[in-house]
């Protein structure tokens, strides 16, 4: 099932990760908004399991795990939209990205087999670390599912090795020490850091935190695989609600095109 | 219950991975990680240097005013005993005695741990302080020791608390600190944490985190203890000098659990000693309540796992407590072990039990209680008057209650 992430990341050029809140601002409309991301060109979906105490998690991305909540998601929701969009688009990998405690509420074999069913191509889990990998890494491994690590500025030459261990589909480096959506990395920072991590691992290196326009995109576009971006479209959903699919295609699309043209420009 | 095996003793947890049984652990974002391994590192080299030691024990007793006395409160247990008397057993009603923390300066148990953690802080050389608080007495004690080192402090404080504990609002800014107040989710202790690890993640190269429990990642969980187990190492000495033995029973609130892993922990091998841990019943278990061993399951939230309430997705559920120092929808992950293997019990008292005992030992004792250490003393009724006259309670009176008392007046109906 990694297939899909692999092949994302061997296009030839930088892949665009999108990510939004599942359920937000109801469970019915997101079906639509990830088909526009799809629409707009993204290679890699992520849908962000909504949370009560999103604490990595700047004000935009609060703001849609609490609406996403208060619209009354549910996990079972979650997975209904993983295992529809899996139909309508085979070849798309998504990713679920959140906090521990509702991937483990029913037991991490439980959640594993769930992704697996639902088409899932891996996880992305905050606040679960290599030191606590003991609690879902080894039954998303028996499933198949990628454990996709977060490295940050954070993260040192020595410490790598850990953080890389176990983990498969990419990387994604955060950025910025702090917060989604709030302040943005210097692109030499970026380009020395995946450098640095590049010596540790042939995982393909996806950079996010922060980054928030097709011309930011592109610039840390040029010096890695991949460019997440979330509140940006996040933002959209906030603005515009069940009507969020034109306007987060639109954007979307500007900024495919601006990373998977990075490479050119650099 | 996980737990497979139970240690010879019982006070050498947790792990080398910060694991109490299936508890506790390190579940922070990356960023925090390499941090908390550095407090770990540094931790350690502190417990083994004498000068560390040495400054914390004169601070504590210059500064904080320690040792607390340990007090027989014998209008408490006068009233016990009459009471088990009209039960018809009146040979029963323990001794009560109150451990007086609430002496203090800054009037709780919390500047023990203030400055331990204030001391590792400059050790590692950083130089801004961040505290959540939910009463109050965490932000008063955290603000403390920053005016007395010179280092800047910043609060993060739920909307609701900052509302409810204007009196702790305002030494703290008096004490030169800021307060953030946090509006997200019920703007309470909960809210207060998010807000500060969101801070914390974005400053780690400069800022130190003062945890105001024993509870987040480890190694907090452990050094919080360590450092509030002034609490019961003084409590043994003192009423072994004072009666010759070890108490039967040792009661104390919990919220995140601080006072009470302080007051248990260094008789956790006294295997004769009991010990009640006191959780927030709020307005019953039914209702809305705080009592998250008594009414939640385990799962992971502010780096540990632990006991918390949630629903069957993982959600976390608001907690109510009358006491905005008990309003928390967690618990230390120690405690959850102690629960887990049966070392210690929990009771929930709500908060009109909490308010009788409030009122009890303000006109039997002359002592006016936090409305947290009041929850200690509510689980008084349940067991004084079925113990022997010589048996002997000790109560952590973790804070005093001059805070309250607008929570108080509300409750009662008295305008202010």
């Amino acid at each position: 099932m990694t297939n899909r992430l692999s092949a994302a990341f061997s296009k030839g050029r930088p892949a665009l990760v999108t990510f939004i809140t599942g359920g937000d601002p109801t469970p019915d409309a997101t079906p639509a908004i990830l088909d526009a991301l799809v629409a707009g060109g993204a290679d890699v979906i992520e849908l962000g399991m909504p949370f009560t105490d999103p604490m990595a998690d700047g004000p935009a991305i609060q703001a849609a795990n609490l609406r996403a909540l208060a619209a009354g998601t549910r996990t079972a929701d979650i997975f209904r939209i993983a295992r529809d969009f899996r139909a309508r688009h085979p070849e798309v990998p998504l990713v679920l990205m959140g906090y521990a405690n509702p991937m483990v509420a029913r037991g991490a074999e439980w959640f594993a087999a769930q992704c697996a069913e639902a088409g899932v191509d891996g996880i992305i889990c905050v606040d679960i670390p290599s030191e606590e990998d003991p609690e879902i890494g080894p039954a998303l491994r028996a499933h198949g599912i990628s454990f996709i690590r977060l490295a940050t500025p954070t993260t040192d030459t020595a410490r790598l090795p850990a953080v890389v261990d176990g983990s498969s589909g990419f990387l994604y480096y955060v950025s910025v020490a702090g917060v989604t959506g709030k302040q943005q990395a210097a692109v030499d920072s970026i380009k020395e850091a995946v450098a640095r991590i590049k010596s540790g691992t042939d995982l393909p290196i996806a950079v996010g935190f922060g980054v928030r326009t097709p011309e930011q995109a592109a610039a840390f576009a040029a010096h890695a695989e991949g460019v997440v971006v979330g509140s940006a479209l996040v933002d959209l959903v906030a603005q515009h609600g069940a009507d969020a699919a034109g306007p987060v295609r639109e954007l979307t699309a500007a900024l495919a095109d601006a990373v998977h043209n990075a490479k050119a420009l650099a | 219950m996980n737990t497979a095996t139970i240690p010879n003793s019982l006070r050498t947890q947790p792990d080398e991975c910060g694991h109490f049984g299936q508890f506790g652990g390190r579940y922070v974002a990356e960023t925090l990680m390499p941090l908390i391994l550095d407090l770990e590192r540094e931790y350690k080299a502190a417990k083994a240097d004498p000068a560390f030691k040495e400054e914390f024990d004169d601070l504590m007793k210059h500064f904080v005013g320690r040792p607390s006395p340990l007090y027989f409160a014998p209008r408490m247990t006068e009233h016990f005993r009459a009471i088990a008397a009209e039960q018809g057993k009146p040979e029963n009603g323990a001794q009560i005695w109150f451990k007086r923390e609430e002496l203090n300066h800054t009037g709780a148990h919390k500047i023990n741990n203030c400055i331990g953690q204030i001391l590792l802080a400059i050790r590692m050389g950083k130089t801004k302080i961040i505290a959540e608080t939910g009463a109050g007495q965490h932000g008063v004690a955290t603000a403390t020791v920053c005016a007395r080192f010179g280092l800047p402090c910043t609060i993060f404080m739920g909307a609701t608390d900052v509302a409810r504990q204007q009196p702790n609002v305002f030494r703290m800014k008096l004490l030169g600190a800021e307060v953030v107040p946090v509006t997200s989710g019920a703007a309470t202790l909960k809210d207060a944490m998010n807000e500060a690890l969101r801070h914390w993640v974005a400053h780690v190269h400069d800022t130190f985190y003062i945890i105001g429990t024993a509870a987040g990642p480890h190694p907090y969980p452990e050094l919080v203890r360590d450092f509030q187990s002034v609490i019961g190492k003084e409590a043994r000495a003192q009423l072994l000098e004072r009666t010759g033995r070890l108490p039967d029973l040792l009661i104390a609130a919990v919220g995140g659990g601080s006072n009470a892993i302080g007051l248990f922990h260094p008789f956790l091998d006294d295997t004769d000693v009991q010990m009640l841990g006191v959780e927030a019943g709020g307005h019953g278990l039914d209702k809305e309540h705080a009592a998250s061993l008594t009414g939640g399951k385990p799962g992971i939230l502010h780096g540990n796992k632990t006991y918390l309430l949630q629903d069957e997705d993982g959600q976390i559920t608001e907690a109510h407590s009358i006491s905005a120092g008990l309003d928390y929808p967690g618990i230390g992950p120690e405690h959850s072990w102690l629960h887990d293997i049966g070392r210690a019990k929990y009771l929930p008292i709500t908060d009109d039990q909490a308010m009788e005992a409030f009122t009890l030992c303000c006109q039997l004792e002359g002592i006016i209680p936090a409305l947290e250490s009041a929850h200690a003393l509510a689980a008084l009724p349940e067991v004084a008057p079925k113990m022997g006259k010589d048996q002997i309670i000790i109560v952590n009176v973790s804070g005093r209650g001059d805070k309250d008392i607008f929570t108080v007046a509300e409750k009662l109906g008295v305008k202010l």
